[in-house]
């Protein structure tokens, strides 16, 4: 159990500084821990899958050319890596299961972490590791869409690698001796012994059995203190950004937003406004790309490769873009003649992820919400389905072999084109120059992922499609919301490398951005200065407001404070039980006893001709005024008694008790008590 | 004291219209506006003029929320937001969204085309009132203005059902519309938070009924249906088009396949098959074992039952019908009952609660001679079965859901006068709390007893805790002081010396002089020092300085000693001490004099500082 979750222990942590750690370097693909009044946020649980582009494809059906490669043999002959590295085309790749980037896991105790929020699917993806073998006992938070599609897409993955199981592991190459040797890219790659497998179905199981439901605008307590809340980001469906919050600070985490009107409910702006810190990861991966213009290019290479009597590839996730693209194509297909053009999307989890596509209503944009009130699918591609111009197969196995014609379409992963159904395509088409590759996914370079490929015939055309939020629209976005500090990653900081000269590709902010990388730790600037307590109704009404200024009034307090699981009270004290009065007075007192209320503070000031006026009326007249510098001395004669009344303080110089007490009551008349 | 108000206009010990207005924290709100399927007079509706006599309702009300499709929740809602007049928020979850204008031009087209009554609403008139809908997400916290925000939850009962949790500043009311506190074959179980509302306003159909198991309903209602069919009988189950109707279609479809039977199962009008698509596109709404399996196998895909053709009613042999409405108070329902109410091998099944007046309501009493419009009368020979399948919590789950919310109050809706004494005795004396059953247009009054939210300034906050040592008990109270301020809105309690700042204040100090005489014999600065010594031994955990020009100071004390010029042995004291001192109690409790009594000197003192 953490600190947080035990409660009253948060009180003594008020002096705890508000931390931000970094666990991925990866800026679309983000894992950031947030510490938070004493509760620990994991913010997102990505994946770094770049890694697999090392790795050899892993074909599903036997491949004479990936199995006739050379080994590799350093260039003097010393070292023999030929069983575990492969040679293609220049370059080296592992012959292995391929392997993933996983989130540090040194710079913070796992275990300690009470929640993880996941902003949407494509961003959860690492989550077995995180939340298996790690002793994590917390929650998971995600709303249904990506719960359910994540869990697809894991499912999918975990599906390309046991399918074709490679019992061959590759460690030599990671020697730090041998690595510095090797060509690159691998020769580059940082933390290589961090790689790890693939996860199994039942890590999956177990993780995602760790997920607790919510909808957007949803306001989840997290012990008390914190207050998180999932925001629609526009991006995908469920996707959201999250608000975590006090009663006086706000951090707004905005991962993966688009502005786009593409399938999800519109990005909500407004609830990110007054946000003490906004941490700002997603932004798009191809700042120079328009997704529509992108959307024209996919259509017209599609239909001339068609025309030719060639066949089109498309590399794809399985959910996501592709309910766009098929949109697209719906409206596309008649008007170039693509009528009898078989369209396939082979995936094991195709079926599954089509008609989720359809039942998530609430999370869709308005005019799809529309048609279900007709009630109709909301996406067309049921339609597609319906009239047979889109079939979809779980693999190329089965009724696809026998069922599949050519010239054709297919939609089938991974985008990496190293595992999946892709791989055999690329061995089928790749030699012909009549067919063409399409790129859709910004996530991969598609030069290295057609490098173990090489040399090829087919027709590669690049058209990222990445619907995020591009710097033009973040700074726009960040002007509207005005937070006053912005947390990213460093890559957002500097125009890209090979474009170092657009100024334009970067955030220039006022204050600057704070920049993070890998295994940084950030101090987020709080000013906290205010805390929120609950007055109980009975001490409530037994306060006596007196107003001070117009408008302002003023009560002093006199209360016992509570603090239980992060909340405080305040309620009245307890009357003290009479004392006796007889004589206590030589008792030792080792502690100040805590019921007594102190004098409040005065402030004003004493007015001379109307105290003198309020003397009289008590019955002292006889009384001598001296004027000095900063005010009046008055010597009550009778009484032997010296008042000196200043503008910021009086002073009663006065033997007799009860004489005292008198004139300090007709003092305080005159003054304001704090 | 605040107060939330609540007052039913529908559903008041009835059921039938449920409309309930309730104020609360400055705001008002209507729960539900639904129609009474026992009158055709203005009784049918709520009636509005409670709320204003004339003129709109749009200033009245901050807005209007739905719990459900069904039409004693929501059939009076064009009538009151195009023809009475309001423009403001209209709350209600997508499938209800959805399903709701779809059965209201239903009804209108039975009241309006068959029976020819004019002065309702229109066609235009449901589709403008929609278009003041704006749809709820379960969970979402959905923000009203800027004070009232409601939130929806899972309610069971039908597509789309919610419960409601309303709030306003730190009071709260629940409201249940209809639910279902058992999970069935199509909907997952009514569930909700412990959010202790000040009231939770409940239905109470089935007060005082704790049904058999589900199973036994069931296996009884598939043997009825099975008997009949076996004897060549026709079974007639009125049903709305929507809720229980998919329920008994999953029943029977899962039979059927079992028992290979062949006898055709018709569901009636086009009504139907869109109702399905509802149930397939709004799939995250049903239980659990559907949403999991529904890519391998749609539920909503029947391969068993058709739709239904006038024509078929007289048809040879066995079949089952299911037709609409659900209580035979008019349409396709109540033409297939009057032709098959003669023979007695033909049964109608009543799933569901029938409100006075309708024919379902009166057969089920008993009544086998109907009279019918134009002084026709009807005997009734079929058989007639009621089995309670409507999707309503029973005595056993609403003391369930108390149990859940845990609310300060209870107020029933939407039950019988009779039923609700009982359920609201049990309620009361299982729970101790006090429970509401206002008829229709009374108005229930809660005091409630909130706890005022204030920022206190973090900088007193931790001077208090640190008071209470580096791991405070929390068993253990600490007391603090500050100073409330109060400007506007905002409430912030803050130390006296950042009030001041904070307002621009000056302080002003008051001091107090004193002189006390006392018999000491040693040197002024022996006195002192005693004095010192003294202090220091008594005022344990203070800071007691005596400073080299012959003072001792404890806080705001300062005390100085001087010999009386007429005698060395008398001391003259001279203390000087601020209003604010703390330690003037502790400061004279230890002074050594005090021991020797009866001097007048001391006395003076001792009286004189308390």
């Amino acid at each position: 159990i953490s600190p947080a979750s035990a409660g009253l222990m948060a009180s003594p942590n008020l002096n705890l500084n508000d931390l931000h750690y970094c666990l991925s370097g990866h800026p679309t693909l983000p894992c950031n821990v947030l510490k938070f009044k004493s509760t620990t946020i994991m913010l997102d649980c990505g994946l770094d899958t770049t890694s697999v582009l090392n790795f050899l494809p892993l074909p599903l059906v036997h491949s004479p050319r990936l199995s006739k490669l050379p080994g590799w043999v350093s260039k003097d002959g010393t070292i023999n890596l030929g069983k575990e590295l492969k040679e293609c085309a220049g370059r080296v790749f592992v012959d292995a299961q391929p392997e993933f980037c996983l989130p540090e896991r040194e710079l913070l105790d796992l275990s300690t972490i009470d929640v993880i929020l996941i902003s949407n699917y494509h961003c959860m993806m690492a989550l077995p590791y995180i939340t298996e073998h790690t002793g994590f006992t917390g929650t998971v938070y995600a709303t249904e869409p990506t719960l359910q599609i994540g869990r697809l897409l894991m499912e999918e993955l975990v599906n390309f690698m046991e399918r074709v199981p490679k019992a061959q592991s590759a460690t030599s190459w990671k020697n730090k001796e041998i690595q510095r040797m090797l060509p690159g890219p691998l020769k580059d790659a940082v933390d290589v012994w961090m790689w790890k497998r693939c996860y199994s179905m039942q890590e999956v199981n177990s993780a995602l059995s760790k997920v607790q439901l919510v909808g957007y605008s949803q306001k989840v307590e997290l012990f008390g203190a914190v207050q998180v809340s999932p925001l629609s980001s526009g991006y995908s469906l469920g996707s959201s950004n999250w608000i975590i919050q006090s009663h006086h600070e706000k951090v707004s985490y905005v991962s993966g937003s688009s502005l786009l009107t593409t399938h999800p409910q519109p990005m909500d702006q407004s609830s990110l406004k007054n946000s003490d810190v906004l941490i700002l990861t997603g932004l798009t991966q191809m700042p120079t790309a328009n997704p529509d213009g992108m959307l024209g290019e996919f259509c017209s290479n599609l239909a001339m490769t068609i025309r030719a009597g060639g066949n089109v590839l498309v590399p794809c996730y399985s959910s996501g873009v592709i309910y766009d693209l098929l949109e697209c194509l719906y409206q596309f297909i008649e008007s170039a003649n693509l009528g009898t053009t078989p369209f396939y999307f082979i995936s094991p989890i195709a079926n599954s992820s089509l008609e989720f596509s359809q039942i998530f209503a609430e999370w869709l944009c308005h005019n799809k919400q529309t048609k279900v009130y007709l009630p109709e699918p909301p996406f067309p591609h049921a339609e597609l389905i319906q009239t047979n111009k889109l079939k979809h197969y779980p693999s190329i196995h089965g009724d696809f072999s026998s069922e599949f014609r050519q010239p054709c379409v297919v939609f089938t992963g991974h985008p990496s084109l190293r595992f999946g159904d892709v791989v055999h395509f690329m061995e089928l088409w790749g030699k012909s120059s009549l067919n063409t590759i399409i790129f859709t996914e910004p996530d991969f370079s598609y030069l290295d992922a057609l490098a173990p490929y090489q040399p090829l015939a087919m027709k590669c055309v690049y058209c990222p499609i990445d619907t995020r939020l591009n710097f033009h629209q973040v700074s726009k976005l960040l002007k509207e919301v005005q937070p006053l500090h912005v947390v990213c990653p460093e890559q957002y900081t500097q125009p890209p490398l090979t474009q170092s000269h657009r100024s334009d590709l970067m955030l220039e902010l006022q204050p600057p951005p704070m920049p993070y990388r890998r295994c940084s730790v950030l101090n987020l600037p709080f000013r906290r200065r205010y805390e929120r307590i609950y007055i109980l109704p009975e001490l409530a009404n037994s306060l006596v407001p007196s107003e001070i200024k117009p408008g302002v009034s003023v009560a002093t307090v006199s209360a016992l404070l509570h603090s239980k699981d992060n909340k405080h009270t305040l309620q009245s004290v307890p009357k003290p039980p009479p004392m006796p009065p007889s004589k206590k007075r030589k008792r030792v007192i080792e502690e100040p006893p805590v019921a007594l209320a102190p004098k409040p503070m005065l402030s004003g000031a004493v007015a001379l001709e109307a105290f003198l006026a309020t003397l009289q009326k008590h019955g002292i007249t006889e009384v001598k005024v001296e004027e000095t510098a900063d005010g009046h001395i008055l010597h009550l004669q009778a009484e032997d008694t010296l008042i000196q009344l200043e503008e910021d303080g009086t002073h009663i110089v006065c033997d007799s008790e009860p004489l005292r007490t008198t004139l300090r009551d007709l003092v305080l008349r005159f003054l304001q008590k704090l | 004291m605040p107060e939330i108000k609540v007052t039913p206009l529908g559903a008041g010990q009835d059921v039938g219209r449920s409309c309930i207005l309730v104020s609360i924290g400055g705001k008002n709100i209507m729960l539900d506006c639904g129609m009474h399927m026992g009158y055709n007079d203005d009784r049918r509706f709520p009636d509005f003029s409670y709320i204003t006599q004339n003129g709109r309702l749009t200033d009245f009300l901050d807005c209007v929320i739905i719990s459900h499709f069904h039409l004693d929740h929501c059939g009076a809602l064009p009538y009151m937001s195009e023809m009475v007049g309001y423009d403001g928020p209209i709350y209600m979850t997508h499938p209800t969204k959805a399903i709701c204008p779809i059965l209201l031009e239903d009804f209108r087209k039975i009241t309006v085309d068959k029976k020819g009554e004019t002065n309702f609403f229109t066609s235009q008139m449901i589709k403008d009132c929609m278009k003041k809908v704006i749809p709820l997400n379960l969970h979402q916290t959905v923000q009203v203005d800027d004070e009232l925000e409601i939130k929806a939850y899972y309610a069971g009962h039908v597509l789309g059902a919610a419960m409601v949790h309303i709030k306003v500043g730190s009071e709260s009311v629940v409201y249940t519309g209809d639910y279902n506190m058992t999970p069935d074959r199509h909907l997952g179980a009514a569930w909700i938070d412990k959010c202790r509302p000040d009231i939770l306003i409940s239905e109470s159909t089935y007060a005082t009924t704790i049904r058999d198991s589900k199973r036994c309903r069931e296996r009884d209602f598939l043997k009825k249906v099975h008997e009949s069919i076996e004897r060549g009988g026709k079974v007639l189950i009125p049903v709305f088009a929507l809720g229980r109707a998919q329920e008994l279609c999953i029943l029977l479809e899962t039979f059927w396949e079992r028992m290979n039977l062949k006898a055709p199962i018709y569901f009636s009008t086009g009504l139907t098959e869109k109702a399905n698509h509802y149930y397939k596109l709004f799939i995250t709404w049903t239980n659990q074992k559907i949403r999991k399996t529904f890519v391998q196998r749609n539920m909503f895909e029947f391969k068993h039952i058709k739709a239904f053709d006038r024509s078929y009613a007289d048809n040879p042999g066995p079949m089952v019908v299911f037709a609409t409405p659900g209580m035979l108070h008019a349409g396709q329902s109540l033409q297939i009952f009057k032709k098959w109410a003669g023979n007695e091998k033909n049964m109608v099944i009543m799933p569901g609660y029938c409100v006075q007046g309708t024919i379902g309501h009166k057969i089920l009493n008993g009544q086998r001679k109907l009279e019918m419009e134009g002084r026709a009368t009807l005997d009734v020979k079929l058989q007639v079965e009621y089995m309670s399948f409507s999707a309503h919590a029973d005595a056993k789950g609403i003391m369930q859901l108390i149990r859940m919310a845990e609310p300060r109050n209870m107020l029933l809706v939407h039950g019988e006068a009779v039923k609700m004494e009982f359920l609201k005795g049990k309620i009361e004396q299982e729970f101790s709390i006090d429970c509401y059953m206002p008829a229709n247009g009374e108005t229930t009054t809660v005091t409630t007893n909130p706890s005022v939210p204030v920022d206190i300034s973090l900088n007193l906050l931790k001077r208090e805790m640190a008071l209470g040592g580096p791991l405070p008990d929390p068993k253990k109270p600490r007391t603090m002081h500050g100073t409330l301020i109060m400007k506007e809105n905002s409430l912030k309690l803050v130390s006296s010396e950042q009030a001041l700042k904070e307002l621009g204040l000056n302080e002003h100090q008051l001091r107090f002089t004193c002189h006390v005489q006392l018999q000491d014999p040693h040197s002024d600065a022996d006195t002192l020092h005693r004095i010192y010594t003294h202090l220091k031994s008594v005022l344990k955990g203070y800071t007691i300085q005596h400073l080299p020009d012959g003072t001792v100071i404890v806080e705001s004390i300062v005390i100085k000693v001087s010999s009386s010029t007429e005698d060395s042995n008398t001391k003259v004291l001279l203390l000087s001490w601020s209003y604010q001192v703390k330690t003037w109690t502790l400061f004279l409790e230890g002074l050594p004099m005090q021991s020797k009594p009866g001097s007048s000197a001391n006395h003076l003192v001792i009286e004189s500082l308390f």
